[in-house]
């Protein structure tokens, strides 16, 4: 397979990047994106050129590390899917191929199409755990969880902090992560004990880094490599309401 | 777990901004469905006798100006929170995407609530200016046709008047369009940031949602052209 790429390049945060243009030939449908991405730094190493850099580690979808807006959508044009799990015969022979890196301010450009995710970590490290300060590990069946409520908990926990949602948010809102990441603990018992003091402490940070408001378009849920549903946005407000009111 | 939680009150973070949307919402949606049955009572077509008398209790009623007085504080609250929201969310992405697809995961009417939001402002005014005003600030309204004082109308006749513009009825026609759309989003978007989403209730909200944001406005739009069309008399 053939194809045109438009790839933003980017040397740094503080240099402006653009598109470039480039043509990649004997593409193997089967590869993945990254694949892909893979022969192409092969072909600039030996033109002298540098490479293009991009996220990736465990290339099965689970790390959350890969991110690249792909044609004019996080992680490409498939849904439920992570851009190491898109494959070219999702392409046509010939397509020209926009990549450009997540954009929102809150995620600045390192290189190419490497963005800054650290904000994610400030907000979990703002609340997103459970304290567990003494004793050796408790018996799993003592505290008793409601099945409905594990369910949806580990739903919510399948959030792999990709960011995909900030990246196709209008207005690069963090509210699906940081409701997914609320939800999975406000759900259970061991959770409960912190829930307001977590809640709010995650909201105040995520304001502070600098992620916009939710309105609702539910763009991050048909984006979400792991179908994150936005009814945990809901249950974050709800949860953010009742900390503040009471 | 930390000392600055207590920093920011519930409306210096932007979900409790967004709350404020939410509530002012639902109220005007309430206020949608008040306004909308009183006028439709146009259709009665008896030349206006029952919608004067519902004009009447609406301007005489000391519950329903108290309300009134609410209502102006919501909507001031809805258009200024908004418009603020909405100059803060397009700061968030100064170098906007080279490709952007965003009609693959949402409706265009979710992304332009703002540019909606400003249509309908604009209409408000319009249409304050035509019957509001006339109506609390002037002696220029009567209460029925049997107790008109010289130079005075009712409000039925005003609305005749008005609409025998045809380039009103369309601007007034428009606005509907836009306040459907606007109401298409707003109506099931409002419960979902008052946290209200639930698997049982959240399909008939939106349900709910949809037939609103279509009946009030058509019924609404067919006021002017009713008018127009002289089907009312």
């Amino acid at each position: 397979m053939k194809f045109n790429l438009k790839i933003w390049r980017q040397k740094n945060a503080s240099t402006p990047g653009k598109i470039v243009d480039y043509s990649i030939d004997n593409i193997n449908e089967h590869m993945s994106f990254l694949e892909m991405m893979d022969v192409l730094n092969e072909q600039l190493i030996h033109k002298g050129e540098p490479p293009v850099a991009y996220d990736h580690d465990c290339r099965e979808g689970i790390c959350g590390m890969c991110s690249m807006h792909i044609n004019g959508r996080p992680h490409g044009p498939l849904a439920a899917t992570t851009t190491c799990q898109l494959y070219m015969r999702n392409f046509k022979d010939g397509e020209t191929i926009y990549i450009e890196p997540f954009r929102a301010n809150s995620f600045p450009v390192i290189r190419d199409l490497v963005v800054d995710r650290s904000a994610f970590d400030r907000i979990m490290q703002a609340g997103g755990f459970v304290s567990v300060n003494t004793g050796s590990v408790q018996d799993a069946n003592n505290i008793p969880v409601n099945k409905q409520h594990a369910d949806l908990a580990m739903d919510a926990a399948a959030c792999i902090g990709c960011g995909a949602c900030v990246a196709a948010c209008k207005n690069s809102s963090a509210s699906l992560f940081v409701s997914a990441k609320i939800s999975q603990l406000a759900l259970l018992p061991q959770g409960q004990v912190e829930a307001k003091e977590r809640v709010l402490a995650m909201v105040n940070q995520m304001d502070e880094e600098g992620f916009g408001s939710c309105t609702n378009t539910g763009a991050c849920e048909a984006e979400c490599p792991k179908e994150i549903s936005i009814s945990n946005i809901a249950r974050m407000n709800r949860e953010y309401y009742i900390a503040s009111l009471t | 777990m930390n000392k600055q939680i207590a920093k920011n009150g519930m409306l210096g973070t932007l979900i409790g901004r967004k709350m404020l949307m939410g509530i002012t919402g639902m109220f005007l949606i309430l206020f949608l469905v008040v306004h909308c049955a009183v006028n439709a009572l146009i259709f009665v077509n008896d030349g206006g006798e029952l919608f004067n008398k519902g004009a009447e209790f609406m301007g005489t009623n000391i519950l329903i100006r108290i309300v009134e007085v609410v209502l102006f504080v919501g909507i001031l609250v809805h258009i200024v929170d908004g418009i603020m929201l909405e100059r803060l969310n397009r700061q968030k992405r100064t170098v906007p995407y080279v490709s952007h697809n965003p009609q693959a995961n949402s409706k265009w009417y979710s992304r332009w609530m703002g540019l909606l939001g400003i249509l309908i402002l604009m209409f408000l005014i319009v249409h304050l200016k035509h019957f509001w005003v006339l109506s609390r600030f002037t002696d220029h309204i009567a209460h029925s046709e049997m107790d008109k004082l010289p130079g005075q109308e009712t409000l039925f006749y005003e609305m005749k008047e008005v609409f025998e513009n045809p380039a009103v009825v369309l601007i007034y026609v428009l606005a509907m369009i836009g306040l459907s759309y606007h109401l298409m989003h707003g109506f099931q978007s409002a419960f979902q940031t008052m946290g209200w989403n639930h698997p049982k209730y959240t399909p008939c909200i939106k349900q709910a949602g949809f037939w609103f944001s279509i009946i009030v406005p058509f019924v609404f739009a067919l006021m002017p052209i009713a008018m127009y069309t002289g089907i009312i008399k």
